[in-house]
């Protein structure tokens, strides 16, 4: 009986549950929970040690004032949100809780009335009169594949009728696992204890090798099955369903599937962080100097040069087929990246 | 073709592919390429102004082989190469300015994740500024955001986690209604490029038909990117984000960022949904009486508040609301005076945000304004470019606020029904701001009681943010004395979006 009560204390329903009554903001106080709290005040401590070590020696009083500012962000962090307090002050404010709750869900509500009222005014869908059928479409089907080579129009179409955005999506792809970057990893150059201890205490490396047989006599099957497939999506990009976006992500999961059977040691003698970051540099160091190529005589009404191939041909469609192998590379290195991120320990 | 005529797509091509080498590069080298590429687009976009100028028409520019209603296209003109030239202007100083504290406040191995972030930022800038194709600015807003979280959550202490979730829940949130947006206009047109779609909307439009859908697309985009800018009540987001993050950050973020979609919304207005039809929805209308009322209660929250940063992040909801004000007098006169007062603030509040960093410098770091006490004797330089910056968005002659607000004053003479609201609420908001500003400033220059105790010897590496301080000075004169080229240019530039 006690121990159900702890999971539902521990429940994310409880959480939602207390938040919908406003008793925690949980922007704030989830960090709270997740960072112990004890830790903080130690590194304070430490910091503070440090600073007043640093006060007598050097005698400078700014080091000093700013120590003393330290701690005290850290525990402004840990005051419990803005908002807080202010549930604890009395039956209006958490009364005009209760309404502003109630009024976003109206106006959600509102909105989406407003958009499916809209959608009852737009062309029906798939009426061969629609605006959208237009000359563009039917250039794209029409000489899309004696234009671009190839037999797959979509891919012809975002690799190379309108291969600027696709760029941006790459790019897209590229700053968000720069940003997972800067949020989950953990600096090893640093000197702060805490990181250090916080990086041996929860490695996920530590409790390696696993050795689970089914997973791994899985795994032996299904990897080489998996990452032929995505080879095979990627290469075919031109010629059949798929490209560069999706046979990545199949790759990527080849990838995650193997180091989860066989874990980190192994994988990382073919695939570390050095060389995920040289292949995501190198593709679309390549993808970036092939388009702007491809832009600049477009724009200045030059041949290209590049030869279209017989489409149908594996070695067909111009630049599409090596545009689609980088942002296959890519997309499978930035799925694995997201994924050791995500584990324990770093990449 | 001249070589001119490249150089739009050859600033976003190098400023995306110095971000790219970047994340191989030490936090050395990718400040060095960074800065690098700055220099080369403002240099190009300068190119591309005086081109523009001289033939005194715009140009359209093929992404790739195929042409326009197929492919992918940019535009460059007038008001595209002067905005693209002052965002190069202001980011580079904002960078300059702050980079010491760059350099604390992001980990060691993490300093060329910072810079990456700045280089995709400045190309999805210009990419915004330059695009010509709805889809491309979508995919650019969304670079745009990433890598504004990327840097709000860079400098990771303080509230800035609690920022950047902010920020990124808003963001997305706006960016969100603008993709439907778009895809209900992609829906009704048939097209993504903006001329072609354009065509669309006015046979739409005389036509009659789809009424509701129009006046929705036009309330979802301009919502959307009413959010992303910060507009009044979804304003929720600016104090914590530029309020926290490390400098550059804040200038950038509040100098920069929030104005490419100003620009961007300017944009589709004129070059897709047309500029009468916009006006006949009243849309304006909403939007010059949120811009009022931000203009007024961003400067009341900003008197409340005791925080420096805050209070200059505040400071920018009102003028926020000064640029929907002038959008939402519907007139092309406010329109220019709307994209004057975009470039005078983000000249004037990175200004702020990078003398407020050497004001902290000399005064122990603390946040609360009352502990800058004597800060502007001790750090002169930084003194006198907070001053500036204050003074001018006050409205002080000479500087370039006191010309943005003089433009608003004169345009609103014109629409007799808004005359006096935008006149009422400049006075008030003048005032509050001056409330705020000259007790920032006064503080400043008041003698504290305990000199000496808080001196720090003016070290070398202050040289840096002083330059920019100086430099950016000069430009907020420039656009205070000068103002007559500059209004004349974007008078111009927007003809051409016609």
């Amino acid at each position: 009986m006690s121990r159900r009560k702890d999971n539902y204390e521990n429940s994310r329903w409880l959480k939602f549950k207390r938040w919908v009554d406003g008793e925690t903001d949980t922007l704030t106080a989830e960090r709270m929970e997740s960072a112990a709290p004890e830790e903080k005040i130690g590194s304070g401590k430490i910091r503070k040690e440090a600073a007043e070590a640093g006060g007598k020696e050097t005698t400078e009083e700014n080091t000093d004032s700013k120590a003393v500012e330290m701690p005290a962000v850290s525990l402004s962090e840990k005051r419990p949100g803005d908002f807080e307090p202010a549930f604890r002050g009395g039956r209006g404010i958490r009364m005009y809780n209760r309404f502003y709750q109630i009024m976003s869900i109206l106006l959600c509500l509102s909105i989406i009335f407003v958009l499916l009222w809209t959608i009852a005014y737009l062309p029906i869908f798939g009426n061969a009169g629609n605006p959208d059928n237009n000359e563009v479409s039917a250039r794209y089907i029409e000489q899309g594949l004696k234009e671009t080579g190839a037999v797959n129009i979509v891919t012809g179409m975002i690799l190379d009728y309108r291969a600027f955005d696709t760029f941006g999506e790459s790019c897209v792809l590229f700053i968000a696992s720069c940003c997972v970057l800067v949020l989950l990893r953990i600096d090893s150059d640093s000197q702060d204890e805490r990181t250090k201890k916080r990086l041996e205490e929860s490695n996920d490396r530590l409790f390696e090798p696993k050795n689970d047989i089914i997973l791994q006599k899985c795994a032996c099957v299904l990897v080489p099955v998996i990452l032929v497939f995505g080879i095979y999506i990627v290469l075919n990009g031109h010629l059949s369903p798929g490209g560069g976006f999706s046979g990545g992500a199949v790759l990527g999961s080849g990838l995650i599937l193997y180091l989860n059977a066989f874990g980190f040691e192994k994988t990382e003698k073919l695939f570390h962080e050095r060389i995920y970051r040289r292949i995501t540099v190198c593709a679309l160091t390549f993808y970036c100097l092939a388009k702007s190529y491809s832009f600049f005589t477009g724009a200045n009404h030059l041949e290209s040069g590049i030869p279209l191939g017989t489409p149908g041909a594996i070695l067909s469609s111009g630049l599409i087929l090596p545009l689609n192998i980088c942002v296959g590379l890519v997309v499978a290195c930035t799925m694995y990246a997201f994924y050791t991120l995500f584990r324990k320990g770093g990449m | 073709m001249t070589l001119v005529r490249n150089f739009p797509f050859f600033s976003i091509i190098i400023a995306m592919f110095s971000g790219i080498i970047s994340s191989i590069l030490t936090g050395k080298q990718a400040k060095n390429v960074s800065l690098g590429a700055i220099l080369i687009t403002t240099a190009m976009s300068g190119a591309v102004l005086s081109y523009c100028l001289g033939t005194g028409q715009s140009y359209t520019y093929m992404m790739g082989h195929f042409p326009a209603p197929w492919g992918n296209e940019i535009r460059a003109g007038v008001l595209e190469g002067l905005t693209a030239l002052l965002f190069c202007i202001v980011m580079f100083l904002a960078v300059i300015g702050g980079m010491r504290h760059t350099f604390e406040d992001v980990e060691g191995s993490k300093t060329n994740l910072f810079f990456i972030m700045i280089d995709l930022m400045l190309s999805s800038l210009l990419a915004l500024i330059y695009t010509n194709d709805l889809f491309t600015a979508y995919v650019f807003v969304e670079i745009n955001t990433i890598a504004g979280c990327g840097l709000i959550m860079i400098r990771q202490k303080g509230r800035s986690f609690t920022a950047a979730i902010r920020y990124m829940i808003m963001s997305q949130l706006g960016s969100g209604l603008f993709l439907i947006g778009l895809t209900l206009l992609y829906d009704v047109t048939g097209h993504l490029l903006m001329s072609p779609a354009k065509e669309a909307v006015a046979v739409i439009e005389a036509a009659g038909s789809y009424e509701i859908p129009m006046l929705v697309i036009l309330a979802v985009i301009s919502v959307g990117l009413a959010i992303k800018s910060g507009l009044y009540p979804f304003h929720s987001w600016i104090p914590d984000t530029y309020g926290y993050a490390t400098p550059t950050a804040s200038a950038i973020l509040s100098g920069l960022v929030s104005k490419g979609y100003i620009f961007l919304l300017i944009k589709i207005f004129y070059r897709v949904l047309g500029r009468e039809n916009v006006i006949a929805s009243r849309i304006v209308n909403v939007l010059f009486v949120f811009g009022l009322a931000g203009m007024i209660m961003g400067s009341v929250h900003a008197i409340l508040e005791k925080d420096t940063r805050r209070m200059i992040a505040y400071s920018s909801v009102a003028q926020i609301g000064y640029i929907y004000m002038g959008i939402g007098l519907g007139t092309q006169a406010g329109m220019v005076a709307a994209i004057f007062h975009m470039f005078t603030h983000s000249a004037t509040k990175a200004l702020l945000f990078i003398s407020a960093v050497g004001l902290y410098e000399v005064s122990g770091e603390r946040k609360d304004y009352r502990s800058l006490r004597g800060a502007g004797y001790r750090n002169p330089l930084a003194g006198v470019g907070f001053t500036v910056g204050a003074l001018s968005m006050v409205g002080f002659p000479m500087l370039s606020g006191f010309i943005s607000k003089l433009l608003f004053a004169t345009t609103a003479l014109q629409s007799p029904h808004k005359m006096m609201p935008t006149l009422i609420g400049l006075a008030v908001s003048t005032v509050l701001n001056a409330v705020y500003f000259l007790r920032l400033v006064i503080t400043l220059y008041t003698r504290s009681g305990e000199t000496g105790s808080e001196i720090r010897s003016a070290g070398p590496d202050r040289k840096e943010n002083g330059a920019a301080i100086c430099c950016f000075v000069l430009l907020n004169l420039f656009l205070g004395l000068m103002s007559q080229p500059v209004v004349q240019a974007i008078a111009d530039g927007l003809a051409m979006f016609d």
